[in-house]
């Protein structure tokens, strides 16, 4: 038999690095690589040189030196002495307060817009549209400032301000006051009752579940959980004579002083973010809830559950695996977005760090550096958990 | 929308050492851009800013911008360009604002169109570069001006640490503050409490951290981009006092409906000496902003104006004239070859304006809606701080 033409024998030529389809994709891959390393050296090159040039050094001795200036909001204690790092750390912990709010409020807002936007009801519905339309189409910024401006144009001043809900809330065109908690000596046996209550109730509901596995016995979860939340926390905090009490913002001087200031710039912010990317998330609700099949809806009317349930136990569950992914995003672009705090004159980190600090100091490589790391880090962080609660929603294939 | 037009080499991009680094110009236009989003609406600006977008879209684009190449001297760049870029305030009255005919007009103005007659032979050759408290550096250092005239404070950490060098003082000021009047307060030192408007990223942040530490006193910053800003804020009471230069709030009050219903708090807590500033590393265009503005200081002196100037050069060389004023106006010498400009680049500066008493009255003094005094910024024979070095 001759048929043996095909030699695996064949010797390695350079020219098959392109001719032969064996290697071509490789050798294309390998340049484009090396082209792409290229252009990054040549950056980092230009900025070494463009650095020397300007006669500036790299370094992040800076953030050790005293800031000087003061911040409006601050988490921690932070004083115009602290150095600069304490002063990033105060701009990075209000970047996260909005972001945590603003993802919370937009969630509940997208939800809601969602639904809503599905309702057989058509004013809702109809309503619902327009503000989906409207405020995803709208550039954030304009949103933001338009909201700061109704704020101090609009609400009264400190002086001429009445408090509102019997003292519980002040408007003024500097912020919005409530009260705040004050813990007498024994407040803390309250707040740790509370806690416990806490424990005891995410325990019980997992007994409960467990049970209606075994037994099929439904239990009220509901108004026992709220039972468990409400009871034994009153009881200690009669018992032991009201240890926690309220202070209200009172009128002193130029400003009010007591309970807690929630800036307008903080509250426009918060607002507009929510407002903004619950636009966004209701379409995202809306998709995935449309995307669950009206047989399934059917098909658990037929076996006689009622329609709260159906939504609860057959829909939603189904339409979180659509829903997830895409809100991951919207959790990051409002994080992100927050970094237009700086328009109201919101500290926030690109506002102490990538502001001020870089602006006293004209370290702009390092800052932005810096600014860009903590992005990075903190949309990571977001992904990373996101992912994991999407892992526990997903189809789970067997 | 880069239109054809647009596309034309601007500024620093040609490729010199006045080119500073992509990074630097790539954040410092960022925030720029940023400003005029804030700004939209706000003010009016004129055409030929739009030709500010272009390097962000190129760095936006390429995320490089960066060329460095053989250097050309500022100066040469700037009479090949033919055309001064200026960084000035995004709009202080009396220190620089566009008026109604859309033209630039103020005292830090009156700097920069000085320097452009005397290297460019024409006080309108200038392209005003608006720029904020935080915009400021980063346009200068990246070479997208050539010179910033921006009531801009005279530090040691500007001087030496961000590689700048401050040619002069053109208006020795210090902070203040100022409250409405219904207020009731009198003294900077009733002002524990206060809720303070100031612009970010200038000196008087600094100094109103250290005088209210001083004084034990506490107080809440709404810090704020620009004076259009902070007059907004101020206005509406999202804050009760707002503290910027003296000069500077004396302009913001001009400006304000009822002037009389606000009042400057008579402490002033601080230095501040504004002067206009070029980049390290070109002695020659620094020498050259630095006697135009000395230039216009000596010509009050010496009692030359924009009127008799054209007089006062050909008197000069009368004998018993003034030798000082004819070296100056270039009757004598060749003391403009020295900086590479011609003879008669003083003359052309102080006939570009005036000098700088004429300026001063024309723009900012008592005659003029922000009204102010001469004080520290009279000239050294009549007791105030103004001296400039002999031109000889």
């Amino acid at each position: 038999m001759s048929v043996a033409t095909y030699s695996p024998e064949e010797r390695f030529r350079l020219g098959m690095l392109w001719t032969d389809s064996r290697y071509r994709s490789t050798t294309i891959q390998t340049i484009a690589l090396f082209l792409v390393m290229l252009l990054g050296a040549y950056l980092i090159n230009n900025i070494i040189t463009n650095l020397a040039d300007l006669g500036k050094d790299f370094s992040f001795g800076f953030l050790f030196e005293p800031a000087y200036y003061d911040i409006n909001q601050r988490l921690i204690e932070y004083d115009s002495r602290s150095p600069h790092w304490l002063a990033a750390v105060v701009g990075i912990l209000n970047t996260l307060l909005v972001a945590v709010l603003g993802c919370a409020l937009a969630t509940v807002i997208g939800v809601i817009a969602g639904v809503l936007r599905l309702s057989k009801n058509w004013v809702i519905s109809k309503l619902m549209a327009v503000y989906i339309e409207v405020v995803r189409n709208v550039p954030l910024l304009l949103q933001i400032l338009l909201l700061y401006a109704v704020f101090i144009e609009l609400l009264p001043r400190p002086r001429g301000s009445e408090p509102m809900l019997d003292g519980f809330l002040v408007a003024t065109n500097r912020g919005f006051y409530i009260p705040s908690l004050v813990l007498a000596e024994t407040g803390w046996i309250v707040v740790s009752t509370f806690v416990v209550s806490l424990v005891g109730i995410f325990l019980f509901r997992r007994w409960a579940r467990k049970r209606q596995e075994e037994t099929g016995q439904i239990i009220r979860v509901f108004s026992i959980s709220l039972g468990i939340l409400i009871v034994p926390t009153a009881i200690v905090f009669f018992a032991l004579g009201s240890p926690i009490s309220l202070e209200y913002p009172e009128l002193k001087g130029f400003n009010y002083q007591g309970g807690i200031h929630l800036r307008n710039s903080l509250v426009a912010l918060w607002l507009a973010l929510s407002i903004y990317t619950g636009a966004f998330i209701g379409e995202i609700v809306r998709s995935g809830i449309q995307a669950i099949n009206k047989g399934q809806t059917e098909a658990a009317y037929a076996l006689g559950l009622r329609p709260n349930r159906t939504m609860k136990l057959v829909i939603l569950p189904q339409a979180l695996r659509v829903i997830i992914p895409p809100l991951i995003s919207q959790y990051l672009n409002l994080t992100k977005n927050s970094s237009l705090a700086i328009a109201v004159g919101y500290m926030d980190v690109t506002g102490t760090l990538g502001g001020i600090t870089l602006n006293q100091t004209g370290r702009e490589m390092e800052c932005v550096l810096l600014l860009m790391a903590f992005y990075l880090t903190v949309s990571l962080l977001i992904s990373a958990v996101m992912n994991k609660y999407n892992q526990s929603v997903k189809l789970k294939e067997r | 929308m880069l239109a054809q037009g647009q596309l034309k080499p601007k500024g620093g991009f040609k490729g010199t050492t006045s080119y500073s680094g992509g990074f630097g110009l790539l954040v410092g236009d960022l925030l720029l851009l940023k400003t005029h989003k804030l700004k939209i609406g706000l003010t009016k600006r004129p055409n030929s800013m739009k030709s500010k977008y272009l390097p962000v879209a190129l760095s936006a684009v390429f995320g490089l911008a960066a060329m460095t190449a053989a250097s050309a001297s500022t100066l040469e760049e700037v009479q090949e360009r033919g055309i001064l870029n200026c960084g000035v305030s995004t709009g202080l009255a009396g220190f620089s604002q566009i008026d109604d005919n859309g033209d630039w007009q103020g005292f830090d103005v009156a700097v920069c169109r000085a320097v452009a007659a005397a290297v460019l032979d024409d006080p309108n050759a200038v392209q005003f570069v608006p720029t904020t408290g935080k915009t400021r550096f980063t346009a200068l250092a990246s070479g997208e001006i050539d010179m910033l005239a921006r009531n801009t404070t005279w530090t040691f950490t500007r001087d030496a640490d961000l590689k700048f060098t401050f040619i002069g003082v053109n208006y020795y000021d210090g902070q203040g503050f100022m409250v409405p009047k219904e207020l009731g307060v009198e003294s900077a030192l009733e002002l524990d409490g206060a809720t303070v408007c100031i612009q970010t990223g200038t000196t008087t942040e600094l100094n109103l951290a250290d005088y209210f530490r001083k004084h034990g006193m506490s107080y809440d910053p709404v810090p704020i981009e620009t004076n259009t800003e902070a007059r907004q804020n101020y206005l509406a009471g999202a804050c009760d006092v707002y503290t910027t230069d003296a000069s500077g709030l004396a302009a913001s009050r001009s400006s304000f409906e009822t002037p009389a219903d606000h009042v400057i708090l008579p402490e002033i807590i601080s230095k501040e000496p504004l002067g206009p500033l070029v980049r390290h590393g070109d002695n020659q265009w620094e020498d050259i902003v630095r006697w135009v503005l000395n230039a216009l200081i000596i010509a009050e002196e010496k009692g030359i104006t924009a009127a008799n100037a054209d007089e006062k050069k050909a008197q000069s060389t009368a004998p018993g004239a003034d030798t000082e004023i004819a070296r100056l106006l270039g009757a004598e010498g060749e003391y403009g070859a020295i900086i590479g400009l011609d003879n008669d680049f003083a003359l052309r500066a102080i006939k570009a304006g005036g000098n700088y008493g004429e300026l001063f009255a024309k723009t900012i003094g008592e005659d003029t809606k922000i009204g102010l005094a001469r004080g520290l910024n009279a000239q050294w024979t009549d007791g105030g701080l103004l001296y400039a070095p002999p031109f000889r």
